[in-house]
């Protein structure tokens, strides 16, 4: 095979979806004209296309759209932009070459390999679902066992219904919506059971998808077995003790022909992975900086790809400023300005599990930055404060926070003015008398 | 009429809510929840609660092979229509282009609502 010649293009958007195309339009208002999203699906709009529901929008749009009508909102404002963009196009790999560009192989059915060179690329690929095989159920291998999300796209998307009979795994959103969804197909779905002694899940999903329709909820319970050889023919469910392991004795019968898993989502790293950037441990995304750029310079993350959302609103807005931070940089790398900024890492402490960013260079905060991340259990009357060299600087009350729902605190450019010689900063959850 | 319990959906605190009901069957009293937020819901969620319904349905045509086009109620409708409008929606087909408002069937289940699309689907 002979050596491929490199297209040229600035900015490169992996991936269409909400963060991608959120992405896109925030380099564009920052003056990037060369960029182009590649999608793999044949529309634009990502997940959102599948999620057909309501309850998207609320932050941003003051109303309720349904996943579909808010992707299109955001596919209008890259269209009236121009923004190009290549669908059915796969990306293979992102690597850095030594003259710091990065090269992007993608390959599609119209063009074959076409292999990019870039100035800066943005990751928004999203996020895919935990599968049985992260869950060591025993049992054979039958039809019949889906990812919920998987479920999601036969029914809306291909418009077949999976399954007659469901049990339901996880009850994060996903699967609440799909309980909700296959009942309305005609399906019966029988129970929920959370291996948590409390749901991943909204509230209000808990309440309009599973309460509606009278779907019991087992908390602290688990899947022990599925039975069937071919297809699904039952699943037993026990109850597990704090250790989280089945009790014995406890254990139901379920005779259904579909077992729907809603398990948890996944960072898609793959790319991020063989580019050789830093991954956090605990979100499975890229450390990043203020910027949202990763460890690798003129490389930036944005939405599922970088930690689990719960509200899209929070990925279009995050992947906005990866997109501004993007075209920031290949202006900066044009006028030979990029240099090495002196950087504070974010502590945390109090039950907080993770934040994003990881690091701050204080000068790079341009306006505010929002520092998001989520505590490992539910906790009630706490406060927020955020410490400069061991000063408490700000605080916000939570009258309850759960890891369920991602928090943010709020870094003004202003604050860090005062405090120019911060090296120490640090977030702490405290009681709040 | 006897007493109703509810989790509430205005926070992450799920706040359990029980409402009595007199002899008349009106509220008598309403309590589990913290804030007024929980009452004023718990208030609307045993008189006359509502839903926004979302669905799909399929379509023909379509120059990209697509073969389903979300949609969804216009309006809230009361929570008990929630299954005559999906039956409604039984074996329901529409020609592509369809785009996003497109009311595809008037005053669903006689709601008042009607059913529109939500996607555009050429």
């Amino acid at each position: 095979m002979g050596e491929l010649e490199r297209t040229k293009c600035r900015l490169l958007i992996i991936g269409g979806g909400p963060a991608g195309l959120a992405a896109a339009i925030g380099a564009y208002d920052e003056g990037e004209r060369d960029l182009m999203i590649l999608e793999r699906e044949t529309r634009l709009g990502g997940i959102l296309n599948q999620c057909i529901h309501n309850g998207f929008g609320l932050h941003t749009f003051q109303e309720e759209l349904t996943g579909p009508e808010y992707a299109q909102r955001y596919i209008d404002q890259v269209l009236e932009r121009g923004i190009p963009f290549r669908t059915d196009t796969m990306v293979m790999s992102v690597t850095k070459a030594e003259d710091g560009t990065k090269e992007v192989m993608t390959v599609s059915e119209e063009e074959g390999l076409v292999l990019y060179r870039a100035e800066a690329v943005v990751l928004a690929m999203g996020c895919r679902e935990r599968s049985r095989g992260a869950l060591n159920i025993p049992g054979f291998r039958p039809a019949g066992i889906f990812s919920a999300g998987t479920a999601q796209r036969l029914v809306n998307i291909e418009g077949y219904l999976p399954g007659r009979r469901v049990v339901i795994l996880g009850s994060g959103d996903i699967g609440l919506i799909m309980a909700r969804r296959m009942t309305l197909e005609g399906a019966k779905v029988l129970v929920c059971a959370e291996l948590m002694p409390y749901s991943g899940g909204l509230k209000r999903n808990i309440v309009q998808c599973l309460d509606d329709f009278g779907i019991p909820l087992k908390l602290s319970h688990t899947v022990v077995r599925i039975e069937g050889k071919e297809r699904v023919e039952g699943v037993v469910i026990a109850e597990v003790g704090p250790d989280r392991k089945p009790v014995k004795g406890t254990e139901e019968h379920y005779d259904c022909d579909t077992l729907l898993l809603s398990v948890g989502l996944l960072p898609e790293n793959e790319l991020t992975i063989g580019l050789g950037a830093n991954i956090s441990r605990t979100t499975n995304g890229p450390v990043v900086n203020e910027s949202l750029e990763c460890s690798v310079p003129g490389v930036f993350a944005a939405g599922n790809v970088l930690h689990v959302h719960d509200l899209v609103d929070y990925v279009s807005e995050e992947a906005r400023l990866a997109g501004q931070s993007a075209a920031r940089y290949i202006r900066e790398a044009e006028g030979g300005t990029v240099e090495e900024k002196a950087r504070v890492e974010v502590k945390f402490s109090g039950g907080i599990r993770y934040t994003v960013p990881t690091y701050i260079a204080p000068e790079k905060v341009h306006a505010f930055l929002k520092i998001r991340f989520r505590v490992g259990d539910v906790m009630t009357n706490r406060k927020v404060v955020l410490y400069l060299n061991g000063k408490a600087v700000s605080a916000k009350k939570r009258r309850v926070m759960a890891p369920g729902e991602m928090e943010e605190i709020v870094l003004t450019e202003k604050l860090l003015k005062k405090y120019p010689d911060v090296t120490d900063l640090e977030i702490k959850v405290e009681e709040d008398a | 009429m006897e007493n109703r319990q509810l989790t509430c959906i205005g926070c992450p605190l799920g706040c359990q809510i029980e409402v009595f009901f007199d002899g008349s069957g009106a509220i008598s009293l309403i309590t589990g929840n913290s804030c007024q937020r929980g009452e004023t819901y718990a208030r609307k969620e045993v008189t006359a609660p509502v839903r926004i319904v979302t669905s799909s349905v399929r379509v023909y045509g379509s120059r990209k092979g697509e073969r389903m086009v979300p949609l969804r109620t216009s309006a809230e409708i009361p929570k008990e229509k929630i299954m005559d409008v999906i039956r409604d929606l039984r074996g329901v087909s529409v020609p592509c282009p369809v785009h996003i408002g497109d009311v595809l069937i008037r005053d669903i289940a006689g709601t008042g609502a009607d059913a529109v699309a939500t996607k555009e689907v050429e």
